[in-house]
């Protein structure tokens, strides 16, 4: 298959939900390092809460990815609040109004979703945080779509992991981290990290949905 | 971990309901959202409204400087959060007396963001937001970085003197260069010596070493400058105040204001015994000291450790730091 409908779709993001509280702990433990340690249980709770709220409903994947959005920024702060709040706010704009979800489609959604990030943060790549995961993906997307939509997934996939664990090496320029200078090197950034469980989350649900 | 819990998911609700019944003569939860406090002398019509916020886990700050003359409305975010974008925009709005809304706040990743967001919230609705971030805390970044440094209990002299502008009736760019002069008369320093427990994880997310103490450590953790074996109480303190007033620079025969602030464990005795040596430290130095604050100002959960603050004062800024006030907190 090609596309995907856009109605329906809201357990997308119920999935997306259950792979972060399973990861909550991990978060916090990579938080921990170089952070304050609760980006797993502030994630899990803001996540968590959407899925609930969701959950039972017939709603479209773009509708589903609003009441997240509102969670994120209405109930749950931090930095993480407002960029993927934003994040998801401007992905679920892309795909309103739309029937299916084809490679364009997401395509568009990914790039809206980084615009939002951008809009609010100043990150660049190399900075060590989420960027570092979705930039790469969103090109690594754009450059397979001719492959097919699911062959363009995978990719997708594959780079936001290597742009996770690039920022291992990377030392922190922005955010909380970026006091600790050369002591933010050797560690994953849990931004960069969360967003890598997004978009593997999202391409397998995808994928699966696809075949 | 022992600690006096319910459920931590409702840490901070239960502290906000706790703070507000124990100080129902000063603040009240504004009706509107739960995580907003707002001073119950706010707003007051033609007057320009104080309003801050940060993550919990700093009591009394930031709610415990709601009253008059102080903060008219305080957004409240989770342990070591920033409040929500919406948090920030109903705390606005709760101050709003019609003549804008100055919002005087740390600098740190996520409040910058949700204040940006809540300013573009209640432009739409034509209220005024003037901005201040506080950047006192030196071992966070060097001078020549200034604007990277992390704001700190200097914040509370900001709060102090931007509520005292606004009370004299001044206008909304007033406020906002008063109290852009008082946090740029600050400077501040934190020293670790044990670690501290987000009641959520559950173990401490950073360790302090016994016999061992950070020098320059944030106000959530952040590691400091130097790790180095712990002194004695007058060498801790000579050292605390090295690091501030090197960086400040001041002439001999300037007048200040000093904060001690405990960070949550450690006895309010030991700050006294801190203080006693640090006054003694400016006085050699010819500075002289015009009001002095001891206590827990500021704390970061249960850390072990202390910070100092010292603020220059002119004229200006001492009659306005010394204006009445009221609030938990101050």
């Amino acid at each position: 298959m090609t596309h995907i409908p856009n109605a329906g779709q809201s357990a997308i993001i119920e999935e997306l939900a259950e792979v972060i509280v399973a990861n909550k702990a991990w978060l916090s433990e990579i938080d921990g390092k170089i952070g304050d340690g609760d980006h797993g249980s502030n994630m899990a709770k803001g996540f968590g809460k959407a899925a609930e709220r969701i959950h039972g409903k017939d709603m479209s994947l773009d509708a589903a990815m609003l009441v997240l959005s509102d969670v994120l920024m209405g109930e749950i702060g931090g930095s993480m609040g407002p960029l993927y709040g934003l994040m998801f706010e401007e992905m679920a704009g892309a795909l309103k109004g739309r029937d299916d979800i084809d490679a364009d489609a997401f395509s568009a959604m990914l790039h809206a979703g980084l615009a939002g990030v951008q809009g609010v943060g100043n990150a660049k790549v190399g900075d060590k945080t989420l960027i570092d995961t979705l930039v790469p993906a969103v090109a690594a997307f754009d450059a397979a779509k001719g492959r097919g939509f699911a062959a363009a997934l995978t990719e997708m996939e594959a780079a936001a992991e290597r742009g996770r664990d690039s920022t291992i090496d990377l030392v922190a320029r922005i955010g909380r981290s970026s006091r600790l200078g050369e002591r933010s090197r050797g560690v994953l950034d849990a931004g960069a990290t969360s967003c890598c469980l997004i978009l593997t989350s999202l391409g397998a649900s995808f994928r699966k949905r696809l075949s | 971990m022992q600690r006096f819990l319910n459920n931590p998911d409702n840490l901070v609700d239960e502290t906000v309901a706790g703070f507000v019944k124990a100080h129902r003569d000063l603040v009240h939860i504004s009706p509107e959202n739960p995580r907003v406090v707002v001073s119950n002398f706010a707003p007051r019509a033609g007057r320009v409204g104080i309003v801050t916020g940060g993550g919990s886990g700093h009591e009394p700050a930031f709610i415990g400087y709601t009253g008059r003359n102080l903060v008219d409305a305080v957004a409240v975010g989770e342990i070591f959060s920033s409040p929500t974008a919406k948090s920030f925009a109903d705390a606005i709005k709760a101050a709003d007396g019609g003549a804008g809304v100055a919002v005087l706040y740390g600098n740190y990743a996520g409040d910058n963001m949700n204040v940006k967001m809540a300013a573009r919230m209640v432009a739409k609705e034509g209220i005024e937001v003037a901005t201040v971030v506080a950047n006192d805390d030196v071992c966070s970044a060097p001078p020549s970085e200034r604007d990277r440094r992390r704001g700190v209990a200097g914040e509370i002299f900001m709060w102090k003197i931007g509520g005292a502008k606004a009370a004299t009736g001044a206008t909304l760019s007033e406020v906002q260069a008063a109290a852009q002069k008082a946090i740029d008369a600050c400077r501040s320093v934190g020293v670790g010596l044990g670690p501290c427990t987000l009641p959520a994880v559950g173990h401490p997310n950073f360790q302090i070493e016994p016999g061992t103490m950070e020098v320059g450590i944030g106000h959530h953790g952040e590691p400091g400058t130097r790790v180095e074996s712990l002194r004695t109480a007058n060498e801790v303190a000579d050292d605390m105040l090295k690091i501030v007033m090197d960086d400040h620079a001041l002439p001999a025969g300037t007048e200040v204001a000093v904060l001690v602030s405990g960070l949550g464990a450690t006895p309010v005795n030991e700050l006294y015994v801190l203080y006693d040596r640090i006054e003694t430290g400016l006085a050699a130095m010819g500075m002289k000291v015009h009001k002095a604050f001891v206590g827990n100002y500021f704390t970061s959960l249960e850390m072990v450790g202390a910070t100092l603050t010292v603020m220059a004062l002119d004229d200006d800024l001492k009659a306005l730091l010394d204006m009445d006030c009221a609030s938990p907190a101050l």
